[in-house]
C-alpha cells in the first residue's frame, strides 16, 4: 500500500495555508517567463488559472474544447457562491463555513484543504467586485446574500439566476486581458487527447484542433487539469452536451490517482424527463428552495390523478399535502442537503406519489411566497429560472407548481490531489470539480463556484510557483522528446481506428446505453448485486463500442462525431471505475447510498470504523484490476457525528 | 398524441472553401415536447445510420446560457420565439406539415467552419482590448462591501452583462453590426465604479477593433434588440456612443 504524501503544513488548521504561502518557493519574474504552463479548461479554475499564472508572468497555453473560453459549463451555475464574510451578522465564520463543509460532505473531505478554502472565501467576493461581477445589491448599495441547502447562516452571494454566468465573465474577461498581454496563448477549440510525461514528470499533452483535425504537440514545464467534472457518463445529466472526463481520465492512465469517484451529486431540482429523445436534464436552481416548498399529495388517489390529467396541483386541498421535507426534517425543511432532498423525492415516487406520467415527479410550490412577498419579489429573485421553466414545459410556475425530479448534476470525485493540488504525477496539477479534494462525499450548494476559484485564482498560483521554483534551469521542453512522439502516435492511432472502423451503431447508441445502466446501476440507490451486473454490462458495452462504432466524416476536418468517440470511450471506462469504488465501500455516505447500509428510518449509515478514507484509484493496465490505495483521513478539529438536518 | 412530420431545407457547407447549399431533409413523428436541437439529433442519428455526414451545429449546455447555439430558422435568429436561444426553442411552436428553414449566422466576420457552425472569435478579440477592469486577481482588493453601488446601477450593469455573445444580433442586422454586444460590455463596466475609470479608452479601443473586424455600421434599425435572445437594450448603444464622443474628442489617436 502507498503511503500518501498529502503535503499538508504542520501546525494548527487555521495557520497551515498562512505557514505554507510564507514557506513556499518563489520564482522570480525573469525567469517566469521561461517557463510554459499548460492549462486545460477556461471555467471558473481553468480560466482563472490561467488569467492568475500569467498575470504572474508565466508563459501560459490555455485550451478549451469550445468556440470561445467565455463557454466553459460553470457559466450554467445558477444559485450562487459562498463566502465567509458574515455580512448579515448571523453568525457565520471561517470556522462555521469550513464545518458545515466538512459536515455537508459528510465527513469524507480533508480538513485542511476544506478548511483552505473557507479562508479565502472572502477574497474571491473582494476580487469579483473589484472586477466588476454585478452582485445582487440591497437598496443601501450594499451586497445582498441568499440562504442555501444544508446551512443555517446567508452567505451566499448571487447574481438573480445567473451567478456562474457573471463570475465566468469576470475570469474570462481577466484571462482576455493576459491574452492581449500576450502572457497567455488562448487554443479554442482544441481537444486535450493525452498527457505527455518527461522522466515520470508532465511536460505537456498532445491536442486535437477541432476545425483542422490536425494533431499537435504542445510541451510546458507543468500542466493543469481542469476540465471539470464526469456527470456525462450518465448520458443524461445537467452537464453541457460537451463535458467530458477525458483530460481527467488520460491524467489516471498515465500514473495520477482517481479518487471516489463514486461519489456523485443527484441535484433535487431539475426539470423531468420527457422522452427518449431526451438529450440533456435542465436543473432549476436551488436558491429556488429559499420559498419553494416541495410536496406530493397525501393520497395516493390524488397523485394518480394528477398523473391522468384528471386534477392539478391546484386541485388539491392543503391538509392533503404532504410536506415532505418539512415534515421529515422540521430543523432544516426545503433546505435540506442535495442528497437527502433528492433521495425524500425518489423514496416519495418510489412509494407511489409521484405527480407525472412517469411516475417521476414531485411538486416545488411558489404559492405561499406569492401571497407573501407578491409576484413582483418572487420575480425579482427569480425571474429567469420561471421564464426557463415555462419555455421548457410550457407551464407557468406563477400560477402552476414546478414539476421537478433529481438529475445527476456534479461529481465529488475526481483526480487524487495533494495540499498543493498536485496530481501523484509531478507537475500535473488538477483544479476545480475535476480534483476530489474539498466536498467529500456531497457538496453543498454554491459551494462549486467558490472551489473553483479558490484553486485558480488563490491556490494555484503559489502551490505551481512553489513546484517550478526547481525547474529554472530546465529551458524549454523539446515537442521533438521521443515521449511526444509515442504519446502522439497513440492519438493518431486511435483516431485511425474509429474512422477505418466499419461498425454499425453511433456513439450515441453507446453513450445511451452506458448512461442508462449507470443510472439504474450507480445513481442515486446502488446495492452490491446491481454494482456486480453494471460492471459486467459495461464490459459487454466496452467490447461491443470498440467492434460495431461507426464514425461518419473525415479525420482531418471538424468533426462531431470523432470528438465524441474519443470521449465516449473514456467514459465507458470511468463508468467501470466508478461501480468498482461504489462497491468497494460498504457504507452509504453523501451521494454514494448503497440500500444495504441505511438507518430504520432510511437515511444514510456510514461506517466511520473502516471508511473514513479517500479511495484512490491505480490504473494498472487496461485489462487490468485497479489497484486501490487508501488515504486515511485524519479529523483533528471535527468530531465525526451522524449527519442530522431533523 | 402523434408526432408531426415536417420538412427541414437546412444549409450545408462542407469547410470555408465550399459554396454551400440548401439540402432537403423529411421528418417524421416529431414529439412537441422535444427541444429544436433534439430534433436535429434525430436527424443526425437518421444521417450516420445511412452513412451520410451529419449536420454540424454548435451547442453545448443545452439551456439558454453558454451563447454556443447559433442558427438562423426562418429568417431570424433562434428562431420564431422571443427571448430565448435555439437550444431553448421547442417542437411546440411549429405544426404538423411545416416547412423550416435552417441556416448559419450570415457575416464577414463571422466565417462559416461547416455546415451551420461558424468562427465567432472576433467577439473575443473585441473584448481582449479592453472589456475588462484591469485589476490583478491578487485577492488583495479592498473589502467587497468598503465600496456602496446604487442598487439601480448594479441592476443596470447586471442587465447588460447578461450578454452570452451568441452573436445573433450581428446576424440579423442588416449590415452585420456587432454594436450591441460591443455597447453591452461597455455599458455593464461604465456604469460600475470600478469599470469607471477606463470606460473611455475602452470604448474608443472596442470600437476601433470592431470596425477594423469587419462589423458593419449601426443605422439605429433595432432588430439586435427584438432578436436578442437575452433582451439586451438598444440604450446600451446610446452610452457607448456617449463614452465613444466623450474618448474621441479627449484622444489624440
Amino acid at each position: 500500500m502507498t503511503k500518501f504524501v498529502d503535503n499538508i503544513p504542520e501546525g494548527p488548521l487555521a495557520d497551515k495555508w498562512t505557514k505554507y504561502k510564507a514557506d513556499a518557493k518563489l520564482v522570480n519574474p525573469a525567469n517566469r517567463r521561461n517557463i510554459d504552463v499548460i492549462v486545460i479548461g477556461t471555467g471558473l479554475a481553468g480560466g482563472a488559472a490561467a488569467a492568475s499564472l500569467g498575470e504572474m508572468g508565466f508563459n501560459v497555453k490555455s485550451f478549451c474544447f469550445q468556440d470561445s473560453p467565455r463557454r466553459a459549463h460553470s457559466i450554467a451555475a445558477q444559485g450562487g457562491i459562498n463566502a465567509a464574510k458574515n455580512y448579515q451578522n448571523d453568525g457565520d465564520s471561517t470556522y462555521r463555513l469550513f464545518y458545515d463543509t466538512v459536515k455537508g460532505g459528510d465527513y469524507r473531505s480533508r480538513e485542511a484543504n476544506v478548511y483552505r478554502l473557507a479562508e479565502v472565501s472572502a477574497n474571491i467576493i473582494d476580487q469579483c467586485v473589484a472586477q466588476g461581477v454585478p452582485f445582487a445589491r440591497e437598496y443601501g448599495g450594499l451586497l445582498d446574500n441568499r440562504s442555501f441547502g444544508g446551512v443555517q447562516v446567508q452567505r451566499t452571494f448571487y447574481a438573480k439566476g445567473q451567478t456562474g454566468q457573471q463570475l465566468l465573465i469576470g475570469a474570462y474577461q481577466a484571462l482576455s486581458r493576459q491574452i492581449s498581454k500576450g502572457t497567455v496563448t488562448m487554443y479554442n477549440r482544441h481537444e486535450m487527447m493525452e498527457i505527455v510525461k518527461i522522466d515520470g514528470k508532465a511536460r505537456g499533452i498532445i491536442a486535437r484542433n477541432l476545425i483542422t483535425g490536425e494533431v499537435e504537440r504542445h510541451s510546458a514545464h507543468a500542466v493543469v487539469v481542469a476540465s471539470g467534472g464526469y456527470s456525462n457518463v450518465f448520458f443524461l445529466s445537467t452537464n453541457a452536451m460537451g463535458s467530458n472526463c477525458t483530460a481527467a481520465w488520460k491524467s489516471y492512465k498515465n500514473g495520477a490517482h482517481f479518487a471516489n469517484s463514486c461519489y456523485v451529486q443527484i441535484h433535487p431540482t431539475c426539470i423531468p424527463v420527457t422522452g427518449d429523445h431526451q438529450s440533456k436534464l435542465t436543473l432549476m436552481s436551488e436558491s429556488l428552495r429559499n420559498d419553494g416548498r416541495i410536496w406530493v399529495p397525501k393520497k395516493k388517489e390524488d397523485s394518480q390523478a394528477i398523473a391522468k390529467g384528471e386534477k392539478t396541483a391546484l386541485d388539491i386541498a392543503e391538509d392533503d399535502r404532504d410536506y415532505y421535507l418539512e415534515r421529515r426534517y422540521p430543523a432544516f425543511g426545503n433546505l435540506v442537503p442535495r442528497d437527502v432532498a433528492s433521495r425524500a423525492a425518489k423514496e416519495r415516487c418510489d412509494a407511489g406519489f409521484g405527480v407525472n406520467k412517469t411516475g417521476q415527479a414531485v411538486f416545488l410550490d411558489f404559492s405561499d411566497a406569492i401571497n407573501r412577498l407578491g409576484k413582483d419579489a418572487v420575480e425579482a429573485r427569480y425571474g429567469n429560472l420561471f421564464q426557463m421553466y415555462e419555455k421548457i414545459t410550457a407551464e407557468n410556475p406563477y400560477e402552476m407548481p414546478m414539476k421537478i425530479y433529481p438529475a445527476i448534476h456534479y461529481t465529488m470525485g475526481g483526480v487524487w490531489v495533494d495540499y498543493n493540488l498536485q496530481t501523484s504525477v509531478p507537475g500535473l496539477f488538477a483544479a476545480g470539480e475535476a480534483n476530489f479534494s474539498d466536498h467529500g462525499a456531497n457538496r453543498l450548494g454554491a459551494s462549486a463556484l467558490m472551489q473553483g476559484l479558490a484553486d485558480g485564482y488563490f491556490v494555484l498560483p503559489y502551490t505551481i510557483s512553489n513546484y517550478l521554483a526547481d525547474d529554472i534551469r530546465t529551458g524549454a521542453i523539446s515537442t521533438e522528446h521521443a515521449e511526444f512522439e509515442k504519446a502522439e502516435k497513440a492519438v493518431k492511432d486511435r483516431l485511425d481506428f474509429f474512422m477505418d472502423n466499419k461498425g454499425s451503431k453511433s456513439v450515441d447508441y453507446f453513450h445511451k446505453k452506458l448512461g442508462k445502466v449507470m443510472w439504474e446501476k450507480c445513481g442515486m440507490a446502488r446495492n452490491k448485486k446491481g454494482l456486480e451486473e453494471a460492471i459486467e454490462e459495461i464490459k459487454a458495452i466496452r467490447e461491443e463500442f470498440w467492434k460495431e462504432v461507426k464514425v461518419p466524416g473525415v479525420q482531418n476536418s471538424f468533426n462531431q462525431e470523432l470528438e465524441k468517440a474519443g470521449r465516449v470511450a473514456d467514459f465507458i471506462e470511468l463508468g467501470d471505475l466508478m461501480c468498482r469504488d461504489a462497491l468497494s465501500r460498504e457504507e452509504s455516505c453523501g451521494g454514494h447510498f448503497r440500500e444495504e447500509h441505511q438507518t430504520t428510518e432510511g437515511e444514510a449509515l456510514r461506517n466511520d470504523e473502516d471508511y473514513t478514507y479517500v479511495a484512490a484509484w491505480e490504473y494498472k493496465g487496461d485489462n487490468e484490476t485497479p489497484e486501490l490505495h487508501k488515504e486515511d483521513l485524519k479529523f483533528e478539529n471535527i468530531e465525526l457525528k451522524q449527519r442530522s438536518y431533523k | 398524441m402523434a408526432g408531426m412530420n415536417l420538412t427541414l431545407k437546412v444549409w450545408r457547407q462542407n469547410g470555408a472553401e465550399d459554396k454551400g447549399r440548401i439540402v432537403e431533409y423529411k421528418m417524421s413523428d416529431i414529439s412537441p415536447d422535444m427541444s429544436f436541437l433534439e430534433m436535429i439529433d434525430v436527424l443526425n442519428e437518421e444521417l450516420i445510420q445511412k452513412g451520410d455526414d451529419p449536420i454540424a451545429f454548435d451547442h453545448d449546455c443545452r439551456e439558454g446560457i453558454c451563447g454556443s447555439c447559433s442558427m438562423y430558422i426562418n429568417g431570424e435568429p433562434h428562431g420564431p420565439e422571443d427571448l430565448i436561444t435555439t437550444c431553448q426553442l421547442h417542437m411546440r411552436s411549429f405544426k404538423d406539415g411545416d416547412t423550416i428553414y435552417i441556416e448559419p449566422w450570415r457575416a464577414a466576420a463571422f466565417p462559416v467552419i461547416k455546415d451551420l457552425v461558424v468562427d465567432r472569435t472576433a467577439f473575443d478579440a473585441i473584448i481582449q482590448v479592453g472589456g475588462y477592469v484591469s485589476v490583478n486577481t491578487s485577492g488583495n482588493t479592498q473589502d467587497a462591501n468598503a465600496l456602496p453601488i446604487p442598487k439601480a446601477d448594479a441592476d443596470a450593469a447586471f442587465d447588460a452583462a447578461t450578454c452570452i455573445g451568441c452573436g445573433a444580433c450581428v446576424a440579423t442586422c442588416k449590415n452585420s453590426s456587432a454594436m450591441l454586444f460591443t455597447s453591452a460590455k461597455i455599458s455593464h463596466l461604465a456604469l460600475l465604479p470600478q469599470g469607471k475609470v477606463e470606460a473611455q479608452e475602452r470604448a474608443l479601443n472596442m470600437v476601433e477593433k470592431m470596425d477594423e473586424l469587419g462589423f458593419g455600421n449601426c443605422t439605429n434599425t433595432g432588430d439586435c434588440e427584438v432578436q436578442c435572445p437575452k433582451g439586451i437594450s438598444l440604450d446600451n448603444i446610446a452610452l457607448m456612443n456617449r463614452e465613444f464622443l466623450g474618448a474621441s474628442l479627449k484622444s489624440e489617436k
